[in-house]
């Protein structure tokens, strides 16, 4: 019942998304003109700074994926549909699951996109460990999509709602940026830091667990009126 | 709770006062000298701003599920606390270090990860000013969260290598430097207690206030 | 007195933290070339701050509750001349 509710909203997503693909292109852009902005800060006389792939990389995912956020539920919003998504005889977690995995696929293409592109224009070895750049990417992402989307949903109904977002999502998700940064960064190194970078992708998997716990668990009450 | 206000006022004022002749008498760390005398205060504090986002964490998950006021006052009430707190451990923390580290501030995993804790607290009281209707359970999810981050700043030293000390630093104290340590900690607490209270007092007479006004209007 | 001791001494932390401009280069004497920052006001200082803090905050709480009791006197007299 909980999995094929929330496969059931992920694909109502994906129905709307593949119509228009406006919220796909848009977090695209987006992350290619960060991209672009990092490379004026991190670029000394032709050749980027040493380390700076990684922040990249993930500050390009972290803000990318607040826009996308931020289009998400914009858009349930214009159609006053989330109130009847809620009002459907499922659980509200499944609802919450379903949303948040649509969440973490739009990223996943975002980064499909962001690790060749970074990896070329910084000279960064991304490609050296692709397995646990992969477990990396993948437990920062869920963090990160965790929060994100809880959050997003919270604020549906609030006031200043843009501004909102990025001030409580930010601090939030410093951890999973630390881990992820870290861990990167770890993995940059030449030769690898195998043993470091398992270290974060264990502290992303032990943050994700506890934030899955909280939202599964907050979701609920949040959204009753 | 208000008789109790004047006595904790008294109490924890004295104490608080009498700190630094207990202080002065413990004895000396061998590499810091006097400077490291400001650790009586600032790591109590830190354990007050930990203690004050716990508190606010739990009141506020109790309110998410049974809807009582007086854990939604409790919660707004601690999380103020914690950004007090957090206030003086960013405060007295850089004293320390310039003369331990030579630096203001270093942003090694403790002191970011308490910044990070800081910052949650200040959202959200942003959150409880500027959201509008419904921002009581949008800023108790935020404490839910922000609790989730506490074990995380603790653990920080631990977890990775920092310049902060580190957590064994407390347990391990000599019984010479233990007493001076838990009664700072203890008058610090006294003091919490106090600011709780009368912050409780306030948010309860503005809950009266807007039943009063509600009650005009019918 | 104490205060102004008090006062006097933090802004001489102050002034050791930061350095006023020279007007030229002065040479190192030999011997004491490790810094020489005094820890005593700095330990004044952060214990100032945390009595400053909190009294400031209890003041504005003070401040608050102050204004929430004249709201309410002003509606209880506003019920009674009704």
């Amino acid at each position: 019942m909980f999995v094929s509710t929330a496969l059931l909203v992920l694909k109502k997503d994906f129905a709307i998304e593949v119509r228009s693909r406006e919220i796909l292109y848009t977090t695209l852009l987006f992350a290619l003109s960060c991209v672009l902005i990092f490379s004026i800060a991190f670029v000394k006389e032709g050749e980027p700074l040493l380390d700076a792939a990684a922040g990249i990389l993930w500050i390009a995912v972290e803000f990318a994926g607040t826009l996308a956020l931020g289009k998400t539920f914009e858009r349930e919003r214009y159609g006053e549909t989330l109130r009847a998504l809620l009002l459907a005889p499922a659980p509200r977690a499944a609802i919450y699951a379903g949303k948040m995995l649509g969440v973490v696929v739009l990223l996943a293409i975002a980064e499909v996109l962001l690790v060749p592109l970074v990896a070329l224009l910084f000279h960064a070895p991304l490609f050296a460990q692709p397995l646990l750049l992969v477990a990396l990417l993948a437990a920062g992402t869920l963090g990160f999509s965790i929060v994100g989307t809880l959050f997003a949903a919270m604020l549906v109904r609030a006031r200043s709602r843009d501004v909102m977002l990025p001030i409580l999502l930010y601090p939030m998700t410093v951890p999973v940026m630390i881990a992820g940064v870290r861990g990167t960064s770890a993995l940059l190194q030449s030769p690898a830091d195998t043993a470091t970078a398992v270290m974060w992708i264990g502290l992303l998997t032990s943050l994700d667990v506890v934030f899955m716990t909280i939202a599964l668990w907050t979701f609920e009450p949040l959204m009753t009126e | 709770m208000r008789r109790l206000f004047m006595p904790l006022l008294v109490v924890a004022t004295a104490m608080f006062a009498y700190a630094p002749y207990m202080i002065d008498g413990a004895a000396y760390e061998s590499s810091m000298g006097l400077v490291q005398k400001i650790f009586y205060f600032h790591a109590p504090s830190g354990m007050m701003m930990l203690l004050s986002a716990i508190v606010c964490g739990v009141a506020s998950a109790l309110y998410l599920w049974r809807r009582k006021p007086a854990m939604d006052h409790l919660a707004l009430a601690s999380a103020e606390l914690t950004v007090l707190y957090g206030l003086i451990v960013i405060a007295t923390g850089p004293l320390w270090a310039r003369k331990a580290w030579g630096i203001w501030w270093d942003w090694d995993a403790r002191l970011t990860m308490s910044f990070v804790g800081w910052l949650i607290a200040i959202s959200y009281l942003f959150v409880r000013k500027y959201a509008g209707p419904g921002s009581d359970k949008l800023g108790a999810a935020l404490a839910v969260f922000g609790m989730a981050n506490v074990p995380f700043i603790y653990l920080s030293v631990n977890l990775w290598r920092t310049l902060h000390p580190k957590t064994s630093v407390v347990p391990s104290l000599p019984p010479l430097i233990r007493g001076p340590f838990w009664f700072s900690a203890l008058a610090l607490f006294l003091m919490y207690l106090l600011l709780l209270t009368a912050r409780l007092h306030l948010e309860r007479q503005r809950a009266a206030l807007d039943a009063l006004y509600l009650a005009e209007e019918d | 007195m104490l205060p102004m001791s008090l006062v006097s001494r933090l802004l001489m932390a102050l002034a050791l933290v930061q350095p006023a401009a020279q007007g030229e280069f002065v040479p190192v004497t030999p011997g004491t070339a490790t810094e020489q920052l005094p820890a005593g006001p700095l330990v004044i200082a952060a214990y100032a701050i945390i009595w400053v803090a909190m009294m400031f905050y209890l003041w504005t709480i003070w401040r608050r509750l102050n204004k929430v009791e004249t709201d309410m006197h002003a509606l209880e007299r506003r019920k009674h001349t009704k």
